[in-house]
Parts: structure tokens; sequence; C-alpha cells
């Protein structure tokens, strides 16, 4: 980021917002990756595996968190706006 | 009072309530009131018919069994949800810009409308969801079970398939009553959405209900509850991970395929922002219903006696410590969780049975003719209603059938692979503009049998559909054929195992089916209209239509969407062409919109068809674009000739009007011509007559006189003849009789041999020439070239009015060319008369000089015989004559 190249106020919303649909796009393959996480623990330790309420937790938090960002990033994101075809200024 | 007549009443009154809602909001939406009836929150509520029965009931028996494997099921919907920006903004925006009806209907017109696809994928679809109705058939009926089981065996167990019959029915009457109230289907069914988006309330209320009385009420609060599940089996997370990535995968997979999902996400959408709340609020829901799956199965598998159905502790937990009003509510859950699935998944059903089985068929029967026939409107609205009751009677079947035995889980995570086998169709379709009807038949066709040797057969269990042997040594005895390990693959778990060969094998044929065939020209304009959906959201592959009967297409219309519908839409697009009345112009961009719009009733390849019918299956081809082409450049081509000869018509229109002019005047002049011959011959006749009289009769006549009267008389029949003579000459030039005598000589001399005999010398007439150009030697005929020299300078002579009359000859050579101008200052010809002036009699003017008007004529009769010309040449300041000759290439070169 730049600001001192001072793009006009447009080009830096679009900047902005095609940032976002990124996010938006990434979001689902982070997701994957973090639920297939509890999976890495199974091999832990000899006496047991791991306990279902730890797994319960990060689910749970993991699910919270997805949601949440879901909700920020939907809340900037118009659906029904086109994605324009990439223009160089302020990218 | 018994607890089960509670709960009938209970049931009854809810169903009611349900039915007072859908109606209401029917009502609301019908008087444009209800704008909440539009609101997102109400939109992701419908999406909860992802959370049937199966989840509401079996999700603990789910977690009793394997743990916390159970929030697979919901993490993959989960990350298609907060992924919407991927897959779901594009399908919705796919179904809305093309009036998409259903999920066979998006994959068949992405496919260039092939009605076979759409048959294929219906049957698939009913096939796959039939088990998943019986499941919540089965459920509701478990349920009433469990809690007539507390009822000390008083009046005896309630008939569980009598129970089932009336579930199914009362569900077909709500579904037929709201679900086909109108025809298009596209249209959003408002009572049905709303009631969904209750039952989604009423369930999530008595899950979440349920799970706080377990653990705040049968536990003492969180720490106790979490202590219980370390105590309990299911306290170690042991999840194979082919089983965990491999279920997140197919429920993500089954949420974008499942055709109720499908229903409410992409058909029932009222507006594509509505997904940016959906892709929050949507995972939230799913997480609230699973959050308390595993404290409620901890504490019943705890609490419990050992041998009690897992799946149904959600209940008989608060049964068993007396809660009969939480049982109640929770009994509620779950009977809302299982209507509002099958009332969405028949609709859906039905839609696609309807618009792509019974409707082609009936179309067939008819004579294959939408006009003539009947009334197309009823006979859908019946094909829709038959369909409903045709699919919740088959999942009826499919309970009675196999009795209700196996565990809930099982047959919903069959049910899921079954429709996870349209993904690579339906991405590809979305993502790949590469990919071919034969790709998506091929590949659909190779995951459907798959899926059925795989998982949907042998999950009858053994030996009732697939025979113990196959299940064991394979088919045909082939060990690399054995259902549940295939190729070779052992010791998998069934369900992955045929999920991964299936979905691995359907992609791979689908890919190899697209990269071989070659899409037909409408599947390669839906392909681009579909990926790139958000270039251009408004049309779809067109018509070249034209020959289309506006009426035809009136009275198809009014028997599809109904008669004032049809009439408005007509009337409307007529106005928009500029139109008075009902009957637009059958524009290519009108019936675009006019299938789009009984796409939505009957779905775009029925809609097609009957388009295609009336405008004479003008449906874009390579070889209409061709033939239209070809025809475009007949039609230039003829247009262009038509030009040539129309330009060459006008060409000889202007000859034929100046020859009719040349003629006129020429006949005016014959006549002038006669009159003047008549007075020419008349005058030295009259004179000779009248000299030879005197001669005759008078006798003392001097000899002066004599000879005086004589000589006039001579005279006169001198210039008698020299007429004569000239009338002579000119026949003999015009016939081509002359006979040339070539000389040589100089043009000087020539000239000056002319100025005499014309008789310049002695009169007014002034000659200027530039004898030093003249110096050239002439080999030609010199007497006839002298003639015609003679008749230009006589007539400057004569008519020349110049005061005083001049006379310039100038000589050149131009271009191996002898041209010698002869121009006098007098006041030349009129430009009317100049066409004239070379043609035989002619004389401009009423002249008093005399002349017969014979002299340019044979001027120019001489001058073609000499291979020259004489003509006149306009624009100097007197009359002038150009006298053009070919020299000899010795004289040229000088």
């Amino acid at each position: 980021m730049s600001p001192e190249r001072g793009p006009v106020f447009l080009a830096r919303r679009t900047y902005r917002r095609r940032r976002l649909a990124d996010a938006a796009r990434l979001l689902p393959i982070i997701g994957t990756v973090l639920i297939c996480i509890p999976l890495l623990w199974q091999g832990e330790g000899a006496s047991g595996a791991t306990r279902t309420t730890m797994a319960m937790f990060y689910i749970f938090g993991l699910w919270v968190l997805l949601a949440l960002i879901a909700g920020i990033v939907s809340h900037y994101l118009r659906a029904s706006e086109n994605e324009e075809p990439p223009r160089g200024v302020g990218d | 009072m018994s607890i089960m007549n509670v709960l009938a009443l209970v049931c009854l009154l809810y169903v009611v309530f349900l039915f007072a809602v859908a109606f209401g909001a029917d009502r609301a939406a019908r008087h444009g009131r209800g704008k909440w009836l539009r609101s997102p929150y109400v939109y992701t509520l419908s999406l909860s018919i992802y959370c049937t029965a199966w989840t509401f009931y079996g999700a603990v028996g789910f977690a009793a069994r394997s743990g916390l494997e159970y929030v697979t099921i919901y993490l993959g919907p989960t990350l298609v949800m907060v992924g919407w920006w991927w897959t779901l903004r594009k399908m919705v925006r796919v179904g809305r810009s093309q009036r998409i009806t259903s999920i066979a209907d998006l994959i068949s017109s992405r496919y260039g409308k092939s009605n076979l696809l759409a048959v294929f994928v219906t049957i698939l679809a009913v096939i796959g969801v039939t088990p998943y109705i019986a499941l919540q058939l089965q459920s509701v009926t478990l349920s009433f079970a469990a809690f007539s089981e507390t009822e000390q065996a008083g009046n005896g167990l309630p008939d569980m398939q009598s129970t089932a019959l009336w579930v199914a029915m009362g569900l077909t009457l709500f579904t037929i009553l709201f679900g086909t109230r109108n025809l298009d289907a596209n249209e959003r069914h408002h009572g049905v959405v709303i009631a969904i988006a209750v039952e989604a309330v009423v369930k999530l209320c008595a899950l979440l209900a349920v799970g706080a009385f377990v653990v705040w009420g049968l536990s003492d609060g969180v720490g106790d509850t979490l202590a219980r599940i370390d105590a309990s089996e299911i306290a170690r997370f042991e999840v194979p991970g082919s089983r965990w990535i491999g279920l997140t995968m197919l429920s993500a997979a089954a949420f974008l395929c499942l055709p109720r999902m499908f229903q409410v996400m992409v058909v029932e959408n009222e507006n594509e922002e509505h997904l940016r709340t959906a892709a929050w609020a949507f995972p939230t829901y799913v997480m609230l219903m699973s959050l308390f799956v595993v404290p409620i199965a901890a504490v019943g598998l705890d609490i419990m006696p050992t041998g009690s159905n897992p799946d149904l502790f959600v209940l008989t937990l608060p049964l068993q410590a007396g809660r009969d009003g939480l049982a109640i509510l929770s009994f509620l859950g779950g009977f809302s969780s299982a209507t509002s699935m099958v009332i969405v998944a028949a609709i859906a059903l039905s839609t696609m049975v309807s618009n792509h089985m019974v409707m082609p068929i009936w179309l067939y029967f008819t004579g294959a003719s939408a006009v003539i026939s009947g009334d197309v409107r009823h006979v859908a609205l019946l094909a829709r209603r038959l369909s409903i009751a045709g699919v919740v009677f088959l999942g009826y079947l499919y309970f009675r059938v196999t009795g209700g035995g196996a565990a809930l889980a099982a047959i919903g995570l069959i049910s899921f692979a079954g429709v996870a086998q349209f993904l690579p169709a339906l991405m590809g379709g979305l993502f790949w503009r590469g990919a071919t009807r034969t790709g998506a038949l091929a590949g659909l066709g190779v995951g459907f049998v798959l899926w059925q040797y795989c998982l949907f057969l042998p999950s009858f269990g053994p030996s009732i559909i697939m025979p113990q042997s196959v299940l064991e040594q394979g088919l045909f005895g082939l060990s690399w054929l054995r259902p549940q390990a295939l190729f070779g693959a052992r010791d998998m778990d069934p369900l992955v195992h045929a999920i991964l060969w299936s979905m691995l094998l359907n992609t791979g044929a689908f890919v190899l089916g697209s990269l071989l065939s070659f899409p037909k020209p409408i599947e390669r304009l839906q392909g681009a209209q579909f990926v790139n959906v958000f270039d251009h959201s408004s049309t779809t592959g067109g018509w070249s239509g034209g020959m289309a009967q506006s009426e035809d297409l009136l009275i198809m219309s009014q028997r599809i969407m109904g008669a004032t519908e049809a009439q408005a839409l007509f009337a409307q697009a007529a106005r928009r062409q500029g139109l008075a009345g009902y009957l637009p112009e059958p524009s290519p961009d009108f019936l675009q919109e006019l299938e789009r719009e009984l796409s939505g009733s009957v779905g775009a390849a029925t809609a097609h068809a009957m388009i295609s019918q009336i405008v004479g299956g003008a449906a874009v081809s390579v070889e209409d674009l061709m033939a239209v082409a070809d025809e475009t450049a007949q039609i230039m081509e003829y247009s262009s000739q038509l030009e040539t000869q129309s330009q060459e018509l006008a060409r000889t229109a202007r000859q034929l009007r100046q020859a009719n002019e040349k003629l006129t005047q020429i006949s005016v002049q014959k006549d002038g011509f006669l009159s003047q011959i008549s007075h020419e011959l008349r005058t030295p006749m009259t004179s000779i007559r009248a000299f030879s009289e005197i001669l005759r009769d008078t006798s003392d006549l001097t000899a002066e006189e004599k000879s005086k009267y004589s000589s006039i008389i001579h005279d006169e029949a001198v210039r008698l003849t020299r007429l004569l003579d000239d009338l002579l000459d000119l026949s003999v030039l015009e016939n081509g009789q002359v006979v040339l005598n070539t000389q040589t000589g100089m043009l000087s001399n020539l000239l000056d041999r002319a100025e005499r005999a014309a008789g310049v010398q002695g009169g007014t007439l002034k000659v200027k020439r530039n004898r030093d150009a003249e110096a050239i030697e002439l080999s030609t005929d010199l007497d006839r070239l002298g003639q015609v020299f003679i008749n230009l300078i006589a007539n400057a002579r004569k008519y020349c009015d110049g005061d005083p009359p001049v006379l310039s000859i100038r000589t050149r050579v131009l271009d191996g060319q002898l041209v010698i101008d002869f121009m006098d200052n007098g006041s030349g010809i009129p430009l009317d008369k100049e066409a004239l002036i070379f043609e035989k009699f002619s004389r401009i003017g009423q002249t008093k000089v005399g002349g017969a008007g014979l002299g340019l004529a044979i001027c120019r009769e001489i001058m073609t015989r000499l291979d020259g010309s004489v003509s006149y040449l306009p624009g100097q300041k007197g009359a002038a004559f150009r006298v053009s000759l070919p020299l000899p290439r010795r004289i040229a070169a000088q």
C-alpha cells in the first residue's frame, strides 16, 4: 500500500473492493484448511488421542470466527456489483 | 387426556397454524404488502431446510455413534456459504437471469436446453431424494412411537404405517395448496417460504431448549457437561481423516446439488443481496443447531438405558425426565424439520418431473402442437400436483417397503452421495465454457452407475437386491469389481470409497467427454451465457425469428401463463415496439423474453421446444447462421445488381429522352425543310418559268434583254442543280458509295482555295490565319476536305453577325491529330440547337440567307469517311467548329 501515491477516491475504493472479493474467495479455502487441523492432533500422545471436548472448542470457535469474518466481508461486498476488468490504477 | 391425544391435538393445532401463516403470507404478498416476507433473514431461515429430521434427530445418534464426526455435515454447507462469492453468487445470478426452475432445468439449460439431460437429472434426483423423504416419514412415525412407548402400553402401539400415511397425505395437501398456487415455478412461493422460516425457528428453539435442559437441567452446567463428555464413550476424537474430509466435501456438494436446496437458494431467491446476509447468518444457524448435539448424545448415553435408540435422545431425554412440555416442543421441532423438507423437496421434484417428463410427453402425445391442443396451463398445474402426490407417495412406498429399519444417518448420506453426482456437470457448466452436453451425460451416467453399484444397492442389505456373492467376489466373480473394494481399494470406509470412485470417475468422464465432443451452437451460446453471466446477465441464446406468428404465440402463451398475464406481456412488448394492440412483431428480442417468461412456468427445455414449434424450429444453428449469411450475401448481390440495372435503366431512359427530343426536333426540321425546299425549288422555278414565258411570249425583245433573261434562267437552273447535287452528294456519302481520291498537298494551299471558293474575297468577313502552322503536308482526299473547309468558311460568311465579322482558323497538331478550329466572333449557336446542326436539313432559325441546311451534314459524312471528325466546339465566343484528321505518323512526329 502506498498512500502517498494518492489515487483518486474511486480507484481507491475499487481497490478495496477487489481485495474484499479476494478475501471472500479465500475464506472457504482457509476454512477448509483450518477444519482439517484437528486431524493432525490424532497421533498425539500414546495414552490417548485428542479429547472430543477440545476438538469441540476448536471447531465451534472456528465456526464463530468464520461466520464473523464472512459477516464483515459480506457487509462491505455487494453481490450485484460486477467484477470490473482489472485496471492498472491503484493496484 | 393421554399424552398421545395431547400430542395429536398440538400437532393438529401446529399444522393449522402453519396453514394460517402460509395463507396469510400468500395473501399479503398478493396484495403487495409484507415487505418483511422479502427479508434476507427469511431467506436465511428458509435455507435451514438443509437441517431435516435427519439432522434434528439423527445428528445426536450420529454423535452417539461416532463422536464429533457429525459436524462435517454442517461444516460443508458452512464452507459453501462463506464462499458464496465463488459459487452461490453465480448460481443465483444464472438462475435469475435464465429464469431457472430447478437444478435439472439449470443443467439442461446450460447444455443446450437438452431435455434428455433434464430427464436424466430428474430421474437421478427422484431416485436420490425418495429415500430421504422416506426418512422424514420414518422419523415422524418413530417420534410418535417414542411417545406412545411411555404410555405404559395402554391402548397399544399406534399403527406406524397409518401414521406415516396420514403425515404423507397432510404434507401432500399442504404442498399442493401452497406450492402450486401459481404455475410460474419461478415466482416466489411466499406462503411456503414463510412456513418454512417459521418451522426453522421452531426447530432451532426446540433443539436449543432440549440442549439447555440437558446442560443445565440434567447436568450441573457447562463444566459438568464437559466432564460427562470426557467420561463418555465418545470422549476421544477419533475421526478417520478420510471420512472427516470426505464427509465435509460431500455435504458441501450436496448443499449445492440437493433439489430442495436449489429450490430455496436459487429459485425462491428474491434478491441477490440476501446472500450477503445468509453468508454469515446461515453458518451461525447451523452452528447453533449442532452446538448441543454432543452434550445431548453424551448425557443420553449416560442416562438412558442401554439399547435405547440414540436417534431419539432429543425426544426421549425430556420424556424420561417427565418434561412432557419440552418433549412436545422437541417433537414439534422434529416434525417441523421433517415437514419442511418434504414440502420443499416435493415442490422441487414435482417441478422437475412435470416440466421435464410429463409436459414433454403430453406435448408429444397431443400431436406436438402447443397451438391446437387444449389448455396447457391446466395440464401443467395438474401435472405438477400429480407429481407432488407421486413424489410423496414414492417416499411413503419406500418407507413401507424397507420397513424403516436402517439407521437414519446412513440413508441421508447415501442420498447426499447420489445428488452430489450433479456437481461436476453443475460446476463445469458454471465455470468451464468447454463443458459439453456429451460430457455432462457421460459424467452423470458414470457417476450414477457407480453410486448405484457401490452404495445405493448394497445399502438395502446383503442379498436383498444385490446378491451376497457380488458383494464378496465382485461382479461376474471379478474381484476388482467388488462394490465396496473397487479396483482393489480394500479396507476403505464404504461411503468414502463410493464417493471417491464415483466422483473421480464422474469428473473424469465429464472432462473427457467434453474434451472429445463438439458442442452444438446453442450449447456454446448457453455456455458463454452461463460462464460469463456477470458480463451480460440479460440475454439468452437467441431466436432468429421473424416467421413466427404472433397470434399463435399469444394463443399458446395464454394457455400457459393465463390470458391476462399473456395479453399484458404482449401488449407491453407491442408498445415497446411502437405498435398498437396486442400483437408485437415476433422480433428475436421479444421471442427471447417470451421464452424466458414461459420457462418460468414449464422449464427452459419445454419453453424452448414450444416456441420452436411455432417459430418453426428457428433455434440458432451454425447451418442457420450460414444460411442467413448466405441469404444476406445473395440479397446484397442481388440488390447491387438491381442498383446497376436501375442505373442502366436511368441511363437508357435519359438516352431515350434525348433521342425522343432529337426526333421531335428532326421532325420539326423536316417540316421546316420541306417548306424550305419547296420554297427553294419554287423560287428558281418561278423565275425560270416567268423568264421563259417572257422569252416565249414577248416578241420584241432586245438581244441584251434576251441574253439577260436567258442568263437568269441559267443561273436559277444552276442553283437548282447545285441543290439537287448536294442532295445527291449526301445520299452518296451516307450510303458509303463514295470513292476517295487520295492526293498529297499542303494544308495552307487547301485553305487558300477554300477561302477563295467560299467567296470571302470581296466580302466583309475577315479571315485570320497562321500560315506557319498550316505548313503541313496532307495525304488525303483533298477535294473532299476542301469541300468541308469551304462549307465551314461559307457558313461563317453567311451567318456570322459579328461587327466586323472575323473568322479565325487555328491549326494545331494534338496527339497525332491535325486539329483545325474555325471560330468566328458571332453570336454562335444556341445550346439547344447544338445537337442538331449536323443533321440534314437543319437550319437554325429563320435565316435570311438561303441554304438547304445540308452543308454540315455533308461535312460530317465526309469527315467520317476521312477517318476524322467535325464537331461543334461549345463555350467559345462565337460559333466554333473543330475539324480533326489523323496524320500519318511521320508527320505527327515532327
